[in-house]
């Protein structure tokens, strides 16, 4: 269960997040909504430990567990994983490489065997076309030249790869044309169970349509507004955020 | 035999100083003796170096030190041919020397004029950033200026343009010149400085100018230096440039005339956020040399600087650009470019080029590119299967990249200047490859 | 090349922070008196038994380098070194006649290096890359200290024409080719650090590739320094004939000393028409420790000439050991067409300096040079990439293109890049261009949310950023230079 309680967090001085509490039960996906600048990304930075991020009060548990207390690679190996909004090009570092370093870093944290390049390409491979993605993607530069909409594949790949207990998806939608999205929601959707917790953070409802959340949170100005069922998203669509904004100012 | 020095030239300097040592500007004045003192030691251990010395790896100055000069001539008060004028206000030098009745400064709101004038006024600030020790032509200039242009602006001034006119006599016996030019703006002033050199063709000299420039929080100062010095003159130009906090120094300089040339600008970037534009253009040809030597110095935090320089040369040329970006431990969140391009259009030119990285801070963006080549023949290929003929086709990327050394100059009156400069020059070596 | 199954141990103890090649062998070693003089130079030249024409020409350098003085050029800093003060011959007492007989402690030393001596470990898979697969045989020839003291794989060479051996016995068994090659690229009085090395040369490798063969395995030497207050001075000369083709690697380690160690080699290679060498360095010289105490000075000659049209010389160097690296292994493009190559990693770690760059000399008409360099500066190291392209005004239609990065870890490192672009040519194009960046934060970041610690987040970083390099090495080689980049920068982040 990741439980956050009156967390606070600033950026370069000024408060972002001005006390969030949200609790998503181990195997629900929950969906935060909100306007631009509501501090959707920068709750997503803090969940997972990005430096310049200062967590200025509150707590965030994951099972218990303080996950604010860990270091960004802490947190991968304890099951965490984020999808960036904006995946970060690394030249010259090849995908395949990327991803059995990562893999195998987190089984070692895990006390699991590491995989050798053999079982890796196969792994690999499978979920490559579980995601119907060519295999040419594990030989390029990590995200160098790729498309947004490959890009953001390659995040999923990554979390099919990983297989993370919690996801949290930044704004994964954007950017992305219909068939790409469906690409992404499916393989979301295919990690669905009762170990799988996920926090889907959107501006818009389009990618609810097909990762249909267990509950809606609508973040305004730092904090959580209103929280909902899946219906929630669709009234928003409807309605815009402008009354909740103006509720909440 | 001397490996570092031309043995020749450098006595004949050294001996006119001893000569005019007491009769010199400001000889009373005990710092000012001082500071010629030191600066002749300084030209005496260096001379004229030769291309030994890294500095002057690529410019041999043996044709100055062998030309063999004289002092200027007394100034004569005959009425000289000017060249248009470039802005409202002007100010004039002839071989050196500032010349009231040539110049129009009447009304300016600051203070410009003659530096001769002013020099008791000048002590700590006349020689704080020139380098005579490790700068020999400063090192000449510091020895024997006898004058030179003073500017200060005040905290917030607008200065406008003004121009700085140049002009060298054509006398019978080469005569060599060192005005010593010193510019202050306040916090926040503005100026636009268009100075130009010229001469009457057959005119030989050497103009060594030197300028100590600097600028307070804020200033902004727009220097562009428009080189049509005569076919047979040395100009050999230090510029020194500090600049404060959020201040920007733009030098954007036109190297278009002299046998041989050499325009070395050192900018220190002293304040935070403080910018640097360095940029121009090389129109070289027949025995031409010319040579653009920069420093650039990030001494503080999130400071620019952006420089490109263009060659073009033609005939036997020989174009030279060494560019040196040195961005010290404090000088975080630097953002250093440059670029240098040289187009080729003779099979006996040469281009070469050194620019350099210097990097002691680690959360800096600096790159630098150089190409050197002819004529795209594909770009040739493309126009003229347009139906353009050849050698308008060459022409017209030949201008094209003329062009871009300029199109960076936002100053509207120095872009003028730079254009027609350019225009002119590609138009009498147009005249000439027809003939 | 470095250690190969030492590698892996390498790897485990990062967090050690010892440099793992560091370890002397007890060995009775046979010295020349302390000191250089042309009695030593006689010395040296006696007991390598050499013709007379060898030893003029070796006094010949020595005047030559007395009237010298050190380069002082680079953006490296050191002592004055006393050239009185090391023994300039030292070699192991008991010399084999064959591999049966070398020395015990020798093979423990190089089976310890991960360079196995007897052929048939090579092939018994002994030697493993560090996934633990068997790598293909190669060829080695080791140096140790001023003496080469194993060659392998000499008669399976032998069948192809191919002569694989050191300097010294080409110098008695191949005197007419020794001569006609010998000092043709790096001429005896080339520079300070040529001219010492051709007047005290002791050993080194010399190979030769007949007419229109291909090689058929990498040939290698391997660099020990052992013996204390010693220089190393080698020699190597490799010849490609016409057509034909090498591919030779060098690796080279040393013991952890206080004392700064000098190494000035020379190395001199001559390809003719259509032939191509392509040369491979991983210099991982002892660096020093932490404080700079010791390290080796490696102050290195090393020049190709592409004499044939449509030859091809390529460099590739990853420098991760040394105190002072001085070297710019160069190009001469005579021959028509003819391709010169410049690959290169750097590292400078701690107190680590690193002057190094090449120099593309454009001669013949569409002559064509690459040149990739990557830079890498961390704790207070200074690396400084300095080169030299100059189109000659015959280079017709010559082709250069350039590109030095550098990445900065820390604030208390350098990195500078000095580029000499010298051209005449109206119809060659050189193209520069160079970067200086530091490792950016979302990078690591990127790569620690995926579960990768702060230090492997760099080392894959730094591995991205040298790719272009890596790659061009030989792929057994190329995977121990990744893990060799990643234990110089050990303790650099954080």
């Amino acid at each position: 269960m990741l439980k956050i309680e009156g967390l606070t967090a600033e950026v370069e001085g000024k408060p972002i997040l001005k006390g969030i509490d949200l609790t998503v039960p181990t195997g629900e996906v929950h969906a935060v909504m909100g306007p631009n600048g509501s501090g959707k990304s920068t709750l997503a930075y803090v969940l997972a430990g990005r430096e310049g991020y200062a967590v200025t009060g509150g707590s965030v548990t994951w099972d218990g567990r303080d996950l604010l207390a860990l270091e960004p690679e802490e947190r991968a190996a304890a099951g965490l994983f984020l999808a960036f909004q904006y995946p970060v090009e690394l030249p010259g570092v090849g995908n395949a490489t990327f991803l059995r370093t990562a893999l195998n870093a987190i089984r070692r944290a895990r006390g699991e065997p590491e995989l050798d390049a053999m079982q890796f390409l196969r792994l690999a491979r499978e979920r490559l076309r579980a995601l119907s993605m060519p295999e040419e993607m594990l030989k390029r530069s990590v995200n160098v030249g790729f498309s947004g909409g490959e890009k953001k594949r390659n995040e999923i790949l990554q979390m099919a790869l990983l297989r993370p207990r919690l996801a949290v998806l930044d704004e994964t939608d954007s950017g992305l044309d219909i068939d790409a999205l469906r690409i992404v929601a499916d393989g979301v959707n295919a990690m669905r169970g009762p170990d799988f917790t996920a926090l889907v953070i959107t501006h818009y409802q389009r990618l609810l349509d097909h990762i249909v959340p267990d509950r809606v949170h609508v973040l305004v100005d730092g904090r959580i507004v209103r929280s909902g069922g899946p219906e929630l998203a669709r009234e928003l669509e409807r309605e815009g955020y402008a009354a909740l904004q103006a509720q909440a100012a | 035999m001397n490996l570092v020095t031309h043995a020749k030239g450098a006595a004949g300097f050294l001996h006119r100083f001893e000569g005019l040592r007491e009769r010199l500007p400001g000889a009373r004045l005990p710092w000012l003796a001082a500071l010629r003192d030191e600066a002749a030691e300084a030209f005496r251990a260096q001379g004229f170096p030769t291309r030994r010395v890294e500095a002057w790896k690529y410019t041999d100055l043996q044709p100055v030190a062998a030309a063999g000069f004289d002092e200027p001539l007394t100034p004569v008060d005959d009425a000289l041919d000017l060249p248009p004028a470039r802005a409202g206000a002007r100010a004039v030098f002839v071989d050196g020397r500032f010349r009231a009745d040539l110049s129009s400064l009447d009304g300016l709101p600051f203070a410009a004029g003659a530096l001769a004038q002013r020099l008791d006024a000048l002590a700590g600030r006349l020689g704080a950033l020139a380098r005579p020790a490790e700068e020999p032509m400063a090192a000449l200039n510091t020895m024997l200026f006898e004058d030179g242009l003073l500017l200060e602006l005040p905290e917030g001034a607008d200065g406008g343009v003004l121009e700085l006119l140049s002009l060298a006599t054509a006398s019978e016996r080469p005569a060599a010149f060192h005005p010593r030019h010193l510019i202050r703006l306040g916090r926040g002033a503005r100026l636009t400085l268009i100075e130009a050199a010229t001469a009457p063709e057959g005119a030989r000299y050497l103009h060594n100018p030197v300028f100590e420039i600097e600028l307070a929080e804020g200033a902004r100062l727009t220097h562009g230096r428009l080189q049509e010095e005569a076919a047979r003159a040395f100009q050999l130009a230090t510029v020194y440039a500090r600049v404060a906090a959020g201040a920007t120094y733009d030098n954007f300089t036109l190297n278009a005339g002299g046998r041989l040339v050499r325009n070395e600008i050192h900018v220190a970037l002293v304040g935070p956020r403080a910018a640097c534009h360095m940029n121009g253009a090389q129109l070289l040809a027949g025995e031409q040399h010319a040579d653009t030597t920069t420093a650039l110095e990030h001494a503080a935090p999130s400071c620019t600087s952006r420089q490109t320089y263009n060659t073009v040369l033609m005939g036997r040329s020989r174009g030279v650009f060494q560019g040196r970006i040195l961005v010290r431990q404090a000088a975080q969140k630097t953002d250093g470019y440059q670029m240098n391009r040289a187009l080729l259009l003779s099979p006996e030119a040469e281009m070469d080029s050194k620019p350099q990285l210097e990097i002691y801070a680690d959360d800096v963006k600096c790159s630098h590119g150089a190409t050197v080549g002819e004529l795209d023949p594909e770009q040739v290929f493309y126009l003229r299967s347009r139906g353009i003929p050849e050698g308008r086709a060459r022409a017209m990327l030949v201008e094209a990249f003329l062009h871009e050394a300029v199109e960076g100059v936002t100053d509207e009156p120095l872009r003028r200047a730079l254009d027609a400069a350019v225009a002119g020059w590609w138009a009498r070596q147009e005249e000439g490859l027809a003939a | 090349m470095p250690a190969v199954n030492e590698t892996i141990e390498t790897v485990r103890s990062v967090t050690e922070g010892t440099y793992k090649w560091g370890f002397e062998t007890e060995i009775e070693t046979e010295f020349a008196p302390k000191g250089l003089n042309e009695d030593i130079i006689r010395f040296i030249s006696a007991k390598k038994g050499e013709p007379e024409w060898l030893l003029e020409w070796r006094l010949r350098a020595f005047k030559a380098w007395q009237a010298m003085s050190e380069p002082r050029w680079a953006a490296v800093r050191f002592p004055p070194i006393d050239y009185q003060d090391a023994h300039y011959y030292a070699a192991p007492k008991r010399r084999p006649k064959s591999l049966d007989e070398v020395d015990p402690e020798l093979l423990k030393t190089y089976a310890k290096l991960g360079i196995p001596l007897r052929e048939q470990e090579w092939l018994a898979g002994v030697a493993t890359s560090p996934d633990g697969a068997p790598r293909a045989p190669v060829a080695v020839d080791a140096v140790f200290d001023s003496v080469s003291v194993a060659t392998t794989f000499r008669e399976r060479l032998e069948k192809e024409g191919i002569i694989f051996c050191s300097i010294s016995e080409a110098v008695r068994e191949h005197p007419e080719l020794v001569r006609k090659y010998l000092g043709s690229v790096v001429p005896p009085a080339d520079n300070f650090y040529a001219a010492l090395n051709s007047a005290v040369f002791t050993d080194g490798s010399f190979v030769y590739i007949p007419k229109g063969v291909r090689c058929p395995m990498e040939l290698s030497t391997y660099f020990r320094i052992n013996a204390k207050s010693t220089g190393q001075f080698e020699r190597t000369l490799i010849i490609a004939e016409a057509g034909s083709y090498v591919s030779y690697l060098e690796g080279c380690t040393a013991p952890m000393r206080d004392e700064h160690q000098l190494h000035a080699a020379v190395v001199e290679l001559v390809a003719h028409d259509e032939a191509t060498i392509k040369y491979s360095t991983v210099q991982n010289w002892y660096p020093g420790d932490a404080e700079g105490r010791g390290g080796i000075y490696n102050f290195v000659t090393k020049r190709g000439a592409c004499r044939g049209a449509r030859s091809k010389i390529s460099w590739t160097q990853v420098e991760t050991g040394s105190a002072i690296t001085w070297k710019y292994p160069s190009c001469i493009l005579q021959g028509s067409d003819s391709v010169g190559e410049f690959y290169s990693v750097a590292i400078t770690n701690n107190f680590q300096q690193a002057d190094t760059g090449t120099k593309m000399i454009h001669l013949g008409p569409r002559t064509r040079s690459t040149i990739i360099s990557k830079g890498i500066s961390a704790g207070h190291g200074q690396n400084t990439y300095r080169g030299l392209v100059r189109i000659s005004p015959k280079a017709v239609g010559a082709r250069n293109f350039t590109q030095c990065d550098s990445l900065l870890i820390g604030d208390r490192c350098g990195a500078h890049t000095v580029p000499y672009i010298e051209n005449r040519c109206m119809s060659a194009k050189v193209e520069h261009e160079a970067t200086t960046s530091r490792i950016a934060e979302d990078q690591l970041f990127y790569c620690r949310s995926r579960g990768l610690s702060e230090e492997d987040a760099v080392g894959l970083i730094v591995n991205g950023f040298c790719r272009e390099v890596l790659k061009e090495l030989p792929m057994e080689f190329a995977v121990e230079a990744q893990k060799l980049l990643q234990i110089s920068l050990e303790g650099s982040v954080g």
